[in-house]
Order: structure tokens, then C-alpha cells, then sequence
């Protein structure tokens, strides 16, 4: 086995493989998104026996993954910090449960928000789900612990949540793969007890959890993913995941002897860090997120020893570096020069020829007729079109938000309520809305910007692709009230009527603006040209 | 052995390119490689680093600390001057000199390149201009890794060979192209 250089995403990627995984499954997601596609590429490329279609949401995903695990065979399930949110219902109940073939949910956080709503924590869900949870510190690591994590799983009977931060999931390093194993056979479950939460089940079931606890913590205490790196003095550093790297750096470059305990599987290990801290006056916590734990260990021992993002040793929000542990450790860095002021912000922004530009265009022209401009929006790279020069959105909360805010919106009263949300949006959470809007006679506007991907991470497959007006059809919308505009320059004045007309019925109309991205549309002419069509 | 490289640009420049060679020349020869990189937004104009880490030791941090950096290597030069903060007393910036503007308000041309001459020990290159030279302006990544080659901490033979592995599978004439655009960069660099 040789060594191979892999983002943290690829490495556990490359890891559930070799680990024997039946299946992925997976909604696109920053930064989770490249776990699925290494995983879909090397199904290619190999012809290995792993289904590894895109769901259509987190939730859908996690199910069949469970459904997989019922069936005795391992799967994987990955998703950004957010999409946790949409799995969460189907997360909480695998926990009461349990699994049979082994089950990890990996799960990419984005603290600093470089490409969410949020910074959410996920270690949240995994304590809140009473499963173990482990984050790596570096990319050897995070391949170590899938197969590491479907073990504990198959022997737990538990799901296992495998945590990683943007800045490990789009980080390369070196990894040494281990000898891959066989998937394992079919091999239903069968056990009715375990799987059909009634009530009277499921309250036997909770209670076999929290007798699970001393175990899990158990294999927290001997795990060496949890270890201490010797030192002295009357400081130390608990530093969990990531922030390991941070603290080690900062430790190492100013060659400081300060014990560390890393800690990288939860439950906590309770006996080793009460040993731990006990020999320190002094103990900086350093966690990549919420203060989970910092807040959870002060309890255990009150105040003024844990030093951390609570008391402003580090600061509450956005993520850790060296710099900042450099910080709390006292070090002096020197002078660091500054940004000059000449340099200007250079946001990203829609590609030149983006069918949401002319889209934006029509609907800022349509809106011109009513007094006030309210546009619900959604998540995808349309949501750039709440930034100059098109201001064209009024509100981005959650996936398939736009269509169900619109729906409120109009039953409070507002005229036009008109919301723009993608394709892949759409089916991820948003045809439900539109049926709830249609059952209600909601008035309101809803437009499919179309593009035929999901865009924004990289331009994967769509689940509705050519099926829109059907689905629209389905759901109850008038005939007469579908239409279909090109979002490009020469159809403005027709597709701004189109809206024009939409925008008045006092009912509900979908517009799906339809033009293919021209990212996939590029990629698509390369391989034409490429295979010689 | 220690260096950490900020390889700065916009969108769509090729700075993974210039990241993925360096990887390999010095994964070749045996050291320890981390390379964070951005995501997502490099589809769309935005700016876009990546912070790459070549050691003898073990590498921790995958973010190099500020102050930290023995290079800027960037491919376009309003960019240069963002990760100012990251370059070491001692750090050098390596730009290429044809702005990128594809946002209103972009400064003035002449005030960025005075600002860079203040700011560092600084080469600044004419990037486009070597890369027809070479045979394609899409070679303007390899030209900058070329100018950048003697600061690299990595010999030119090895980086030679990696170009050569990167590019295999688009053939001969692509891997020939790039190693000339590499070259022009290196012999700019000696001037």
C-alpha cells in the first residue's frame, strides 16, 4: 500500500470503500459534497458494487442508508452541518433503534460559515442521539476512523457520526490506505422488537440506549484516538479534533512544553480528563465549533480553570488557527502586517451567461409595477442574486423556504408573493410547500430557475430533470397556470408578460424558467469533444 | 526542511494546478505535504488561496499561521496583497502583473504595483506574455510556478517531472508546452 495525497472528503471516502460499504448515500453539500463523488468516480473507474446515486435530501438519504443497514450491509451517509437538520428526525430514531450492518453519518461542520447559513455544531446531535462520535485531527485520522467507526458501529449496534471541519474535508495530505475488506453478505435484520417504534417497543428501546452509554464511554477511555502528549508546567490544553493541529503547531513552532490531551471520540472520556486537568491550575479548552464541551466541563468543576470561547480566551465565533491558539497560549507572534487598503472584496458571483441573470433581470422589470418588492428566495447559486448589481431577493433561510415563506407571506396578505427557488431545491424540500400552498389556495407566484444541476457544488445530477410540469400537474396546479419561459436577453419583454399575467392571478402559478447551466453546459461540450461525437 | 506557500488568484486560474504539482515533486521526494484549499466559489470569480505546507517533520496546522508564509505566489496581483498578513518578515511575493478585474471598483493598476514593491521582497511577471510565448496563454498557472521555482525549496528537475506526471494523460504536446511556460518563468525569475 502506497501512500496517496486525498482531501480529508476523498480520505474518507477511499476509507468506506476499503471498509466494505454497500452504498452511499447523499445530498449535495459544502463541505461534505466530494465524499460521495470520489466514492461515485471510483465505482466507475473500478466497477465496484456500491450504489452511489445522489438522494434526493438528507432525510431520503439517511432512510435508504438505514434500509441498507436493515439489511444487514454497511452504508455510508454524508451531509453538510445543515443537512443534519433535514435528517434529523430519521438521525434521532436510528439512535433508538439501533442498527445491524454497519452505519457511519458523516458530517461536515463549516465553522466560519464559508459556504452556510451557519456554524451549527453537529457534535450537538450526536450527544443529543446519545451515539458515539469521533472527529479526526488530520487526514490519516479521518481514514482510520470510518473503518474504525463501522466496527464500533457493528459491534454497538449504534450509528457512528464521523465529524469533520471544512478545513480538514478540503485539506490534502498523505494516507496509507489499509487491505480493503469484503461488503458484507445480505443478512436481514428480521427483529420486529427493534425496528417497529410503537410506543411499548420503543420505550424498551430508549432504555437499552442509555444502558449502552457505559459502554461507549468505556471504549472512549481506552481508545488511543484520546491520548495526552506529556508536558509542564501549570497549563494545559484539552484540544478536540482539529484544534489539536492548532494547539500542536502553536506548541511546537515556539517550542512550548505544554501538555496537551487530544480528545477524538465522544462520549468523553470522563476518567482520563478528570485525571488530566486535576494536575493543572490552568486548562484551555480548544474546540472547532460550539462550546459543547468547554461548557459542559466547567460544569463538572466550576469556573475559572477552563479557559476557552465562554470567558474570551478565544473568541465565541468563527474557527480556530494557530494564531488564535497562539493567542490564548500567550505567545508572542511578532508583527503581522496588515491587508492594504487598496484591496477591494471579490465576492463570487453568477458565471457570465448564468441563466439566473436573466431571470433576476425579468423579475426586478415585473416588480417594477407594485409598490413594494417582496421576493422569497432559496439556496442554491440564485441566491447570489440577493448582491448587486440585481438586489432582486428578499429572503434566503433554509432549503425550500422560499416557497413555504411565500405561501405564509400571502396568507398574511402580501401582494405579489412571488418566491424563486432551483431545481434541485425544489425537490429537495419544496414540492411539499407547493402542495400545501395548492391545498390552500394560497396566492401566490412560485418560479423554477431550472438550470438541469445542482449547481452551486459542483454541478451534480438534479432529481427532477424534466419532469417539473408533471410534478406541478401532480401536485394540483391549474394547467393554465404552468408556464415555461427561456430565461434569456431577447425573451425579456415576453417572459416579463409571462410573469406579468402570473403574477396577478389571484392563485397559485408556477413558472419554470428553463435554461441548462452553463458550467454543465461547457463540461458537456468537453466530453463531446473528447470522445469524438 | 520547512516551506509555506500561499497560492493565491481568482476563479478558474489554475492555482490547484500549480498546488497539484508542487504535491507531487515534493510527496517524490519524500516530504511531508498539507494543502488546504477553497471550494465551491472557485466557479464563480471569487477569490480563491490555497495554503500549502511542504516539511521534513510532521506537519500539523493545515492553515499556515499569519506571519508564517515564505511565499505569496500569486496569479494575479490585487490578490497578492490580500494574504499580506500570512507572509513572514523575511517572506517573498511572487505576482503575476495582469489584473483580473471582473468587479466594479477594482484600484488602480499602477497604485497596486507600488503598493506590492512596499510591501516585500517581491518579483513581479509578465505572465500572459511568457505563456504565448509558450505556446497558449492557459499555461500562465505553469509560468508563475516556474517564476516561483527558485523560492519552492524544490529542485527544477523534480518539479519538471511532476508537470510531466500531471499532464500525462493530455499527451506529449501539452506536457512539452508547459515545461517551456515552466522554463520562460524560471529564466524570468534569474534576470
Amino acid at each position: 500500500m502506497y501512500k496517496q495525497l486525498l482531501l480529508g472528503a476523498e480520505a474518507i471516502a477511499q476509507a468506506a470503500l476499503d471498509a466494505g460499504i454497500s452504498g452511499v448515500y447523499a445530498y449535495p453539500g459544502t463541505p461534505s459534497t466530494e465524499i460521495t463523488e470520489f466514492i461515485q468516480q471510483s465505482v466507475q473507474t473500478n466497477g465496484a458494487e456500491v450504489r452511489s446515486a445522489w438522494a434526493t435530501n438528507e432525510k431520503t438519504a439517511f432512510e435508504a442508508a438505514l434500509g441498507m443497514s436493515y439489511a444487514g450491509k454497511r452504508s455510508l451517509t454524508c451531509m453538510k452541518h445543515v443537512g443534519l437538520n433535514v435528517a434529523a428526525d430519521a438521525f434521532m430514531n436510528a439512535a433508538i433503534t439501533g442498527i445491524h450492518g454497519g452505519l457511519v453519518i458523516a458530517v461536515a461542520d463549516d465553522p466560519s460559515m464559508h459556504s452556510s447559513q451557519n456554524e451549527q455544531d453537529s457534535r450537538v446531535y450526536g450527544k443529543f442521539a446519545m451515539i458515539p462520535i469521533l472527529e479526526p485531527a488530520n487526514q490519516q485520522e479521518a481514514y482510520d476512523m470510518v473503518r474504525y467507526g463501522f466496527d464500533l458501529s457493528e459491534r454497538t449496534e449504534l450509528p457512528v457520526m464521523l465529524r469533520i471541519p471544512t478545513r480538514l474535508s478540503h485539506s490534502r495530505a498523505a494516507i496509507m490506505r489499509r487491505e480493503p475488506r469484503e461488503q458484507n453478505g445480505l443478512c436481514p435484520s428480521g427483529d420486529k422488537g427493534k425496528w417497529i417504534l410503537l410506543p411499548a417497543n420503543a420505550r424498551k428501546n430508549y432504555q437499552h440506549l442509555l444502558e449502552k452509554q457505559q459502554e461507549l464511554a468505556a471504549s472512549s477511555e481506552l481508545s488511543d484516538f484520546n491520548r495526552v502528549t506529556e508536558g509542564e508546567g501549570h497549563t494545559a490544553v484539552i484540544a478536540f479534533g482539529i484544534a489539536y493541529n492548532y494547539a500542536m503547531e502553536v506548541i511546537k513552532s515556539y517550542r512550548l512544553h505544554i501538555p496537551v490531551l487530544k480528545i477524538s471520540q465522544y462520549p468523553l472520556p470522563e476518567k482520563k480528563i478528570k485525571e488530566f486537568a486535576e494536575r493543572y491550575s490552568s486548562v484551555l479548552i480548544a474546540e472547532e465549533g460550539y462550546p459543547v464541551y468547554e461548557e459542559l466541563l466547567k460544569g463538572y468543576f466550576g469556573n475559572g480553570k477552563f479557559r476557552g470561547r465562554l470567558d474570551g480566551a478565544l473568541p465565541r465565533t468563527g474557527e480556530l488557527s494557530p494564531n488564535l491558539l497562539g493567542q490564548a497560549l500567550k505567545v508572542d507572534t511578532g508583527e503581522i502586517r496588515t491587508v492594504p487598503g487598496i484591496v477591494t472584496g471579490r465576492p463570487p458571483m453568477l458565471c457570465k451567461g448564468c441563466s439566473h441573470r436573466d431571470l433576476f433581470d425579468a423579475i426586478n422589470r415585473v416588480m417594477e409595477n407594485y409598490p413594494e418588492h417582496h421576493v422569497f428566495g432559496d439556496i442554491g447559486c440564485y441566491t447570489l442574486g440577493a448582491l448587486p448589481p440585481y438586489n432582486a431577493i428578499s429572503t434566503c433561510v433554509d432549503m425550500g423556504a422560499a416557497i413555504t415563506m411565500a405561501k405564509g407571506a400571502a396568507d398574511a396578505g402580501i401582494r405579489p408573493a412571488l418566491c424563486v427557488i432551483g431545481d434541485s431545491t425544489f425537490t429537495h424540500s419544496g414540492m411539499t410547500g407547493l402542495l400545501d400552498a395548492v391545498n390552500d389556495r394560497s396566492p401566490m407566484t412560485v418560479i423554477i430557475s431550472d438550470n438541469g444541476t445542482t449547481a452551486m457544488t459542483g454541478g451534480q445530477d438534479s432529481a427532477g430533470t424534466d419532469r417539473f410540469y408533471d410534478i406541478c400537474r401532480g401536485i394540483g396546479v391549474e394547467e393554465e397556470h404552468i408556464r415555461l419561459i427561456v430565461p434569456l436577453k431577447k425573451n425579456l419583454e415576453d417572459n416579463v408578460k409571462t410573469l406579468k399575467e402570473e403574477l396577478d392571478y389571484q392563485g397559485v402559478s408556477v413558472i419554470i424558467a428553463q435554461r441548462e447551466c452553463v458550467q454543465t453546459a461547457k463540461k458537456s461540450e468537453k466530453r463531446k469533444v473528447k470522445s469524438g461525437k | 526542511m520547512n516551506k509555506n506557500i500561499i497560492i493565491a488568484g481568482v476563479g478558474g486560474q489554475g492555482i490547484l494546478t500549480i498546488a497539484s504539482i508542487i504535491d507531487l515533486a515534493a510527496m517524490k521526494l519524500g516530504l511531508n505535504v498539507k494543502q488546504a484549499e477553497v471550494h465551491g466559489m472557485s466557479q464563480r470569480g471569487g477569490a480563491v488561496e490555497s495554503h500549502l505546507r511542504i516539511s521534513s517533520e510532521e506537519i500539523f496546522s493545515d492553515l499556515i499561521p499569519l506571519g508564517k508564509a515564505d511565499l505569496i505566489l500569486s496569479i494575479e496581483p490585487m490578490e497578492a496583497l490580500r494574504y499580506l498578513p500570512f507572509l513572514s518578515p523575511a517572506g517573498v511575493i511572487v505576482t503575476a502583473t495582469e489584473p483580473y478585474k471582473n468587479i466594479p471598483g477594482y484600484p488602480d493598476e499602477e497604485t497596486l504595483l507600488e503598493t506590492i514593491r512596499k510591501s516585500a521582497a517581491h518579483l513581479p511577471v509578465e505572465a500572459e506574455s511568457l505563456a504565448r510565448k509558450a505556446g497558449s496563454p492557459k499555461t500562465f498557472n505553469v509560468v508563475m510556478l516556474g517564476a516561483a521555482s527558485p523560492y519552492l525549496g524544490i529542485g527544477e528537475k523534480e518539479l519538471e517531472k511532476a508537470i510531466g506526471l500531471f499532464f500525462e494523460r493530455k499527451g506529449e504536446e501539452i506536457i512539452d508546452m508547459n515545461i517551456k511556460a515552466f522554463r520562460l518563468g524560471k529564466e524570468y525569475a534569474s534576470e
